[in-house]
């Protein structure tokens, strides 16, 4: 099967030496050597704690911060062939922007509020010269519609501020989905908004998923969520992938103990269910993690669910 | 039979504003038990806090309490003078506020303003009773006493969070209201917290009222429940009970929008449309134009919302039990 991106040994390490003149630079590294591909259609979710990396994967792999170290392919349908971010031209780079969007996770802040509906979803046809202007306008109507925001001529003149937050994320997602991306990446695209309206833009994305054939990777450090809208999973602990593996094998045989602590945090819906509680020690754990110096690689148990191993292996697994 | 430590009967409050009455709280009636764990949930704006900050008489200028009454013990809150207000705060009923990065004061040690707090309260105690007071309490909820000495700048959330908890205890109330305590939180933190809390709950017998959005925190954490929309109580009952067999509409859909990692894989329902405005009040029933099968009855708005007892202890608001 054909993948949508690819990311090889994917690093990202910002310096947070102090001081102008300090020899020794401190880096952290946000994201440290993680590797994925989503195949085309498919959408992998990225789950874990605040702090892990998952953003900043994230805007490495849309060219918001320049990656360190790693390859990253992605699939260009305009020349139909994977290309490798690290040698494109500048055509090439717009087209990868075209077909790579992102959707971000706070609505009162991630639209403009100085602009009009219509300005907002308009921007990136300006900006990519897409059709006519007649079209564009035609084209923002049309996309308005396929987000459930109807009837669209009465949102194309109003501000964000006159929309609630359900509004404003459909039009976040009305923005990304009118370039016609293959893949987006959704940072917490619902957990700002109420439990009540959650539901309803997460089926928006599965239908819009299944109607355009876009691919996802959906971050979120709740599981319950990642499960209703992904097909596989990759656990992020520390910058690293801990365990990646489709979405029921995932929860229904955790293999890692990070897995198995996250799993066992989400509270249930049921008072009749007690959760198995998992204990662990998370700086014996970061130790663990941090002393995989040879970066060794994941281990395939099978039907596509690799765990990482480090260096013990028989203490984790 | 434990006792009813605190008594809410036919609360009405609403917040006068520029564009008209707010009817925040319609006739809210429930009590909670000693050592009972008291849960009450609903979406954003549904009047949970609001009934959290009167359960205080901390409510904002602009708030007005047009009837009803606040028992707590054999004290009426409702219409109480504000220095009597301040016995009763702290000493009887406390608070865990919603963003624990918010409720310090960023200037001050974390200890300094618990020490302030009891001080506040029981001004003969000396500061070392104080200090190996707060030391307990910091034993109880997990910190170490290196923490007193720190800015809240210093902690992490969660660590925040534990100490407005160990704040919330500290001059021992009989119930304690936590108010979305977890929400700005991790999953992994919410989980310790959570934890924390009823752990600290069970070994010092308090009453809680725990407020949140999330229908799963309340699964976990309550022993019975009440299902807050548009200001008045819809369903009310034990925890398990309105899991099992749930009455109303809301409650039911509420219910079926939240994923779990547990169980089947299950088709979500989503919960269409918006929270009536609440300006002015309103008639008939607040739930019957997102009620996904409302009654003729209901949508001719005949129906007056009010809670009947379908199972012992099982209250429902009548109008919607049978819609959906």
């Amino acid at each position: 099967m054909e993948n949508v991106i690819e990311v090889n040994n994917l690093v990202k390490t910002f310096d947070v030496s102090k001081g102008f003149f300090s020899r020794n630079k401190d880096l952290v590294k946000a994201v440290d050597g993680i590797s994925f591909s989503i195949p085309k259609g498919e959408s992998l979710g990225l789950v874990g704690q605040s702090g892990c990396g998952k953003t900043t994967t994230a805007r490495a792999l849309c060219l918001l911060d320049p990656k360190t170290s790693g390859d990253v392919k992605f699939y260009n349908p305009e020349a139909d062939e994977m290309q490798n971010l690290d040698d494109l031209s500048d055509d090439q780079v717009r087209q990868f922007r075209r077909n790579t969007q992102m959707i971000f996770q706070d609505p009162y802040e991630s639209l403009n509020p100085r602009w009009t509906i219509k300005d907002i979803i308009l921007e990136p046809l300006n900006i990519h010269n897409i059709g006519s202007l007649e079209n564009r306008t035609e084209a923002v109507i049309e996309i308005l519609k396929t987000v459930g925001l109807t009837p669209p001529e009465n949102y194309l003149p109003r501000y964000p501020h006159e929309l609630s937050g359900g509004q404003r994320q459909r039009v976040s997602i009305a923005r990304s989905l009118i370039m016609n991306p293959k893949f987006v990446i959704c940072d917490e695209p619902t957990s700002m908004l109420d439990v009540s309206i959650r539901i309803s833009i997460m089926d928006l994305m599965l239908d819009l998923a299944k109607d355009l054939q876009v691919s996802y990777l959906y971050i979120t450090h709740d599981l319950a969520v990642a499960r209703y809208m992904c097909n596989r999973i990759a656990v992020m602990f520390n910058g690293k992938i801990v365990e990646i593996a489709k979405t029921e094998d995932l929860l229904g045989n955790p293999i890692h103990p990070y897995t198995k602590r996250l799993i066992s945090s989400i509270p249930v819906p049921d008072p009749k269910y007690t959760r198995t509680k998992y204990e662990i020690d998370f700086t014996e754990l970061d130790e663990i993690i941090a002393n995989n110096k040879d970066n060794l690689p994941m281990v395939d148990i099978g039907n596509e669910h690799y765990v990482a191993t480090h260096d013990v292996k028989d203490q984790l697994i | 039979m434990p006792k009813d430590i605190l008594v809410v009967d036919n609360l009405n409050m609403h917040y006068e504003t520029l564009e008209g009455s707010v009817m925040a709280v319609n006739n809210v009636t429930f009590s909670v038990k000693e050592g009972e764990s008291f849960g009450l949930v609903g979406e954003s704006g549904c009047g949970k806090s609001s009934v959290a900050s009167t359960l205080l008489q901390l409510q904002s200028d602009n708030a007005v309490i047009s009837s009803g009454s606040i028992k707590l013990g054999d004290q009426e809150l409702v219409g109480m003078s504000e220095s009597d207000l301040r016995k009763v705060r702290w000493n009887d009923i406390s608070i865990v506020f919603q963003g624990a990065m918010n409720a310090w004061n960023p200037v001050i040690k974390i200890g300094e303003q618990i020490r302030e707090a009891i001080r506040e309260h029981h001004p003969a105690n000396s500061k070392k009773e104080n200090t190996e007071k707060i030391s307990e309490l910091f034993t109880i909820v997990g910190l170490d006493d290196s923490i007193m000495e720190r800015y809240p700048h210093e902690l992490s959330g969660g660590m925040k969070q534990r100490a407005v908890i160990a704040l919330a205890l500290s001059c021992d109330p009989k119930i304690v209201i936590a108010d979305e305590p977890t929400t700005a939180l991790d999953v992994v933190i919410q989980d310790q917290i959570l934890k924390e809390i009823k752990k600290v709950q069970e070994l010092l017998g308090l009453s809680l009222i725990y407020i949140s959005h999330d229908i799963a925190v309340i699964a976990e954490m309550t022993d019975n429940m009440a299902v807050m929309y548009a200001g008045s109580i819809v369903e009310m009952g034990p925890t398990s009970s309105i899991f099992s067999n749930p009455k109303h509409a809301y409650t039911r859909l509420l219910l079926e929008s939240t994923p779990s990692v547990v169980g089947e894989k299950k088709k979500l329902r989503a919960l269409d449309g918006e929270p009536p405005s609440l300006i002015n009040g309103l008639d008939g029933c607040a739930f019957s134009p997102r009620c996904p099968d409302p009654s003729d009855e209901c949508k001719n708005g005949k129906v007056d919302m009010k809670l009947i007892e379908i199972e012992s202890g099982h209250w429902a608001d009548q109008c919607c039990v049978n819609c959906g």
